[in-house]
């Protein structure tokens, strides 16, 4: 499954497994820097994201944490004068060595934005449409595929009777559920979340994290989240940046009641920000 | 650089704290009237130490329901947390502070217009370094200074030594002075309040190292 990640490799990787120990590394960071033209977002970061955990990324507006989030499956590729340097290791693969297969990365490191944005497609179609351009045609693995995501994503038992209906007829809450259950139907190894409840309300919100945590068995997360609390209540370890550096990284129980670093202390008490 | 965003969950920080120094003062000042009551047999002093329990009692409920309030609507982490946190210990040790207070007051009128057995000396150096126990702990509480808190610590060890030898003296009376054994029992009873006067000062030294490092240790050993 990797190897079709790196069009001009030999390189024999044994394909990535889910369900293992937590402090395992799914992407290891390297000295990144990401720059926009001449200017420089993100100033040489290294970390760790670990398998089946959840990894929150937080910092005030410009700190460089989206522009993380997004080098991790070279959505900033589409951005004009984006380039970075370092490197980001993904199953023994620099993923953002030039000759990486973007669209095959991508089904391995979904991602999910901030607005929900489902295809203006019915419910199933939302799920299959990509399913069909990976190759999957018969109808019964396809059914199967949507009910599993569906079932997944915590949003079946509200849509199983109306699947050909308009996505666009779902709540915000339900459309960025469906969001999540066509990445995962795709089955990701990493999801990269991008504030993926900040539009929602309250109850809608509650799910999507409740959605979050019950994800992390089978998948690695990756969040930037605006809101403290709720990179407290969903995250395994919390990484703060400001200004293009990651600050503090550590287990989120540690940053939330104790940080290491005076200015991540003064961030996440609402000092400044 | 950075403006401060939080100027009014400062602004009430700041006021729980006075409401916590207030109550420590009131505390502080029962124990001496306390005290004083014992040492001049005044039975009036005495009643009014007891009376005014209710003002620490006051203070106490309406610190919890300050810093309970903060935490439900300031979600509150890291110092700002350990401070509402120990708010509201802080104010339980001195809540029983104050009820020491009544207790020992509760013993002057116990003992009544009884001439003392003999003219009261170790109880009153005992009572001064617990009461300088308690001093330094609501100083190093108000100036958030750890070393000050362990230094009030270290002294808890010397006024447990005190109890111990009082009481034992106190108990070699009874049998030479039996007409005097309410008095001598209640006068141990207040070297046990003065114990636990030393022993809250420490619990509240402790509070003061944990506000500041996030970690907890036992200064109590």
């Amino acid at each position: 499954m990797v190897t079709a990640l790196k069009e001009r490799t030999t390189m024999d990787v044994t394909a990535p497994s889910h369900h293992n120990d937590r402090l395992e590394s799914i992407l290891s960071v390297n000295n990144l820097q990401i720059f926009y033209g001449e200017k420089r977002a993100v100033n040489g970061i290294s970390m760790e994201i670990e398998k089946n955990s959840v990894t929150a990324l937080i910092g005030p507006s410009g700190c460089g944490k989206s522009t993380f989030l997004r080098s991790i499956n070279r959505m900033n590729d589409l951005i004009p004068g984006s380039y970075a340097k370092g490197e980001i290791i993904y199953e023994g693969l620099n993923i953002l060595a030039e000759d990486i297969n973007v669209t095959a990365l991508r089904k391995e490191i979904g991602m999910v934005f901030q607005k929900p944005n489902p295809f203006p497609k019915s419910i199933y179609e939302n799920i299959t449409h990509a399913l069909k351009f990976a190759g999957i045609k018969k109808k019964s693995k396809l059914d199967e595929i949507v009910e599993e995501s569906l079932r997944n994503a915590a949003l079946w038992d509200e849509v199983k009777d109306r699947l050909h209906s308009s996505a666009y007829s779902l709540s915000g809450g339900q459309q960025q559920r469906l969001c999540i259950a066509r990445t995962i139907a795709m089955k990701p190894n990493v999801i990269l979340l991008d504030e993926p409840a900040s539009a929602l309300d309250p109850i809608s919100n509650a799910k999507v994290e409740d959605l979050i945590v019950d994800l992390k068995k089978d998948y690695s997360i990756v969040i930037v989240t605006h809101n403290m609390q709720q990179a407290s209540r969903i995250s395994d370890k919390t990484a703060f940046f400001l200004n293009g550096d990651l600050i503090e990284y550590d287990r989120t129980e540690k940053i939330f009641t104790n940080p290491s670093v005076e200015k991540t202390e003064e961030y996440i008490s609402g000092r400044f920000g | 650089m950075f403006m401060n965003t939080r100027s009014n969950f400062d602004e009430s920080l700041k006021e729980l704290k006075s409401l916590q120094l207030k109550m420590a003062d009131e505390a502080e000042t029962a124990i001496k009237n306390a005290m004083l009551s014992l040492l001049n047999q005044d039975i009036e002093l005495a009643n009014k130490v007891i009376n005014n329990d209710n003002i620490i009692d006051d203070l106490e409920y309406e610190i919890h329901e300050k810093a309970l309030m903060l935490i439900a609507m300031q979600s509150p982490v890291a110092k700002d947390l350990r401070r509402l946190h120990v708010a509201l210990r802080v104010s339980s040790e001195v809540e029983r502070l104050g009820d020491i207070a009544v207790n020992i007051a509760k013993s002057v009128v116990h003992i009544g217009d009884e001439k003392h057995l003999k003219e009261l000396i170790d109880i009153p150096r005992m009572m001064e370094m617990a009461l300088e126990m308690l001093t330094e702990a609501i100083t190093a509480f108000y100036a958030e200074d750890p070393a000050l808190a362990k230094k009030c610590a270290e002294k808890d060890d010397q006024v447990d030594k005190m109890f111990g030898e009082l009481v034992k003296e106190l108990l070699t009376y009874i049998p030479q002075n039996p007409d005097f054994t309410n008095q001598i029992i209640q006068l141990a009873f207040v070297c046990r309040f003065i114990e636990r006067i030393a022993d809250h000062s420490t619990n509240i030294a402790e509070n003061v190292v944990y506000l500041e490092t996030g970690k907890r240790f036992n200064l109590n050993k």
